[in-house]
């Protein structure tokens, strides 16, 4: 007797728990031959609203953990993804157009291969971001003048459409280094990998809300994001030249940073740091030196 | 036993009721036992109506004017005082048709602060805002009925014009209904006694703190019990217990309001108070309300919040409502 194969209900990721959309929606999913590869939940307004809550709720705890435990996190996300390596080029293959062949499970083992070094490529940099983009300052004065970079807050980012895997990974990973936390609506054709990272971040020790995912169409989502008040940041990443002015003037009605790079980014490239600078806020912080005397001598 | 002052005109059945302990414990396992399924699958079942647009930006004002801001900490100072004060008068100073809340709510030692930052109550010149404090050796009642009443006058000298009471738990699970019924009569003297600056009678408020009566029955007797008594409120909580306020245990109480209304043509007041911390919470209640009690309660004279964090909700949904985008704690006033 042949076996009837267990179908997966693709959900959301918001909060740590895997809801589905609140508005009761789905839609289909289909692979890169276009052949029917499941039903995913169409996230709506209110998920996108939901998100933003659980997301600022997070956000105190993961600002304020040490970079050594962010560090340790996200290179436990890393592991996750290792040990499940094969079902990440299943999926990551299903999904790309030309999706048979040697050839074809090749490329997509490079992605999942790439999107894992990247993820410890990242999880090196949390205890270095203070270092390498704060500093002390020189000042004309009896002053220590110190800049410490921290976290912009809750980011809303549009993965990319294609690369569905590393694009995704590209995106979350320098947002959640330096301490923010993410609200990410994912490739709205190929969302599979995305729903599949979420098991693997849901049991990585990263606390539910640091990243949540939704899948749907980033159109509908994400103008909502713009506009929404306790968003502090956009990354607009994943979303076509032509729609990002519309969502820049709305993120401007609450003054949001807004990290926009060119569309055509290869992703397997060197990371840079712009990604880790966007997101970050400049403090800097006045001290006396304690040399300050009041009879100018400088005797203590 | 002592009879309730404010007995006048109650019909046969109840002043029967509170003749003495034994015809208060017949008269209180004589009400009709509560339907726990039924009472938890109707109030979800309201809980999932849903309120729109306008008749949400007008739940949403109504429901402002329904809180009672409450602090209620060991760390109260003056200023948390004034600070809460000044938020109950104009909850969000960017949009000044917001309404006030209806009062304030604190510990007796703290409603001379109240007093100062608010004006007394109801007086032309002063505010419109209650001045309300817990009483009784808040929040347990475990005191003796002098110090519970010492209290209670300290709090009415102090300003006071609203008093939220704790019933005795103990001697109401070990069935002595008759001390607790005093007690509350003797407090409700106190209120009577005192003068408040408009001529208003003091409103009492008793707490039930259903968290620790264990089911459903006890907090119908326990309600019936309390406006036998002469409560002017039934609260659910104190606010320190957990399970508070919730969804069923309301819709109880409004039952025993809108039951009291049939039977003696007194409208009395609930008071639901703690754990309801969004706007989505407030506005199943004011369903409850009006679904279960009836429209004529859907007034800050009969229905009140106890609560200190859903007001900022309420504030960033109403803003959410009149900017057509989400808002965020970063814009309103943390307290």
């Amino acid at each position: 007797m042949s076996r009837l194969d267990v179908a997966k209900t693709y959900k959301l990721y918001i909060g740590g728990k895997f809801p589905r959309s609140e508005s009761g929606r789905t839609y289909q999913v289909t692979d890169g031959a276009g052949r029917f590869a499941a039903n995913a939940a169409q996230a709506s307004r209110k998920d996108a609203r939901d998100a933003v809550v659980a997301a600022r709720k997070a956000f105190p705890g993961w600002r304020s953990a040490t970079a050594y435990n962010r560090g340790q996190v996200i290179y436990r996300i890393a592991e996750m993804l290792e040990g499940r390596r094969d079902q990440f080029t299943e999926l990551v293959r299903a999904g790309n157009t030309s999706s048979t062949g040697q050839r074809a499970v090749a490329k997509a083992h490079r992605e999942v291969d790439a999107a894992i070094d990247l993820l410890v490529h990242y999880a090196g940099w949390t205890d270095k971001v203070a270092a390498v983009f704060g500093g002390a300052n020189p000042v004309a004065g009896p002053y220590f003048s110190f800049t410490t970079p921290e976290p912009t807050g809750v980011v809303g980012a549009a993965a990319p459409q294609q690369d569905a895997l590393l694009g995704l990974v590209s995106v979350i990973a320098p947002i959640i280094t330096s301490g923010n936390t993410a609200v990410v609506v994912a490739s709205q054709d190929r969302p599979l990998p995305a729903v599949t990272l979420a098991e693997v971040l849901a049991t990585s020790d990263l606390p539910g809300g640091v990243v949540n995912l939704l899948t749907g169409s980033a159109a509908e989502v994400m103008p909502h994001l713009a506009a929404h008040g306790d968003v502090n940041a956009l990354d607009l990443t994943g979303v076509a030249g032509d729609q990002r002015a519309e969502l820049e003037r709305a993120a401007a009605g609450t003054v949001k940073r807004v990290f926009a790079p060119p569309p055509d980014v290869t992703f397997s490239a060197d990371p840079g740091t712009a990604r880790l600078r966007a997101f970050l806020e400049q403090k800097t912080v006045w001290h006396p030196t304690g040399a300050l005397s009041l009879a100018g001598g400088g005797s203590y | 036993m002592t009879s309730a002052p404010v007995s006048q005109a109650l019909p046969a059945q109840l002043a029967e009721a509170t003749a003495g302990e034994s015809a208060l414990r017949r008269f209180l396992h004589g009400l009709p036992g509560v339907d726990p399924v039924g009472l938890e699958s109707r109030a979800a079942t309201l809980a999932t109506r849903s309120i729109k647009k306008a008749s949400k930006l007008a739940a949403i004002d109504l429901a402002i004017s329904m809180v009672d801001l409450t602090t209620l900490e060991g760390a109260d100072t003056p200023g948390k005082v004034r600070s809460l004060a000044a938020k109950a008068r104009r909850p969000d100073p960017d949009y000044p048709d917001t309404p006030p809340v209806a009062a304030v709510c604190v510990y007796p030692d703290r409603v001379a602060d109240a007093v100062a930052a608010l004006g007394p109550a109801g007086v032309p010149g002063g505010g419109s805002i209650g001045i309300a404090s817990v009483a009784t050796a808040f929040p347990s009642g475990r005191a003796a009925r002098a110090v519970k009443l010492a209290d209670v006058r300290s709090a009415l000298d102090a300003g006071a014009t609203e008093i939220d009471m704790v019933i005795d738990r103990g001697a109401f699970l070990a069935g002595h209904y008759g001390t607790v019924f005093d007690e509350i009569v003797d407090v409700r003297r106190v209120c009577d006694a005192a003068s408040t600056p408009d001529g208003n009678p003091v409103r009492l408020k008793v707490i039930l703190e259903i968290g620790e009566l264990g089911t459903y029955d006890n907090v119908r007797r326990a309600s019936f019990l309390a406006l036998l008594a002469g409560g002017d409120f039934i609260k659910t909580s104190t606010g320190k217990v957990s399970p508070a306020a919730t969804l069923p245990v309301t819709h109880l109480m409004l039952q025993a309001v809108r039951d009291w209304y049939q039977l003696t043509g007194q409208r009395r007041a609930v008071k639901p108070a703690g754990g309801i911390r969004t706007t989505k919470d407030a506005i199943r209640y004011l369903v409850a309300v009006h679904e279960v009690a009836g429209p004529e309660w859907l007034d800050p004279y009969y229905f009140r919040f106890g609560a200190s964090s859903l007001l900022g909700d309420l504030i960033l949904q109403r803003r959410t409502q009149l900017e057509g985008h989400y808002s965020g704690p970063d814009y309103v006033t943390v307290d």
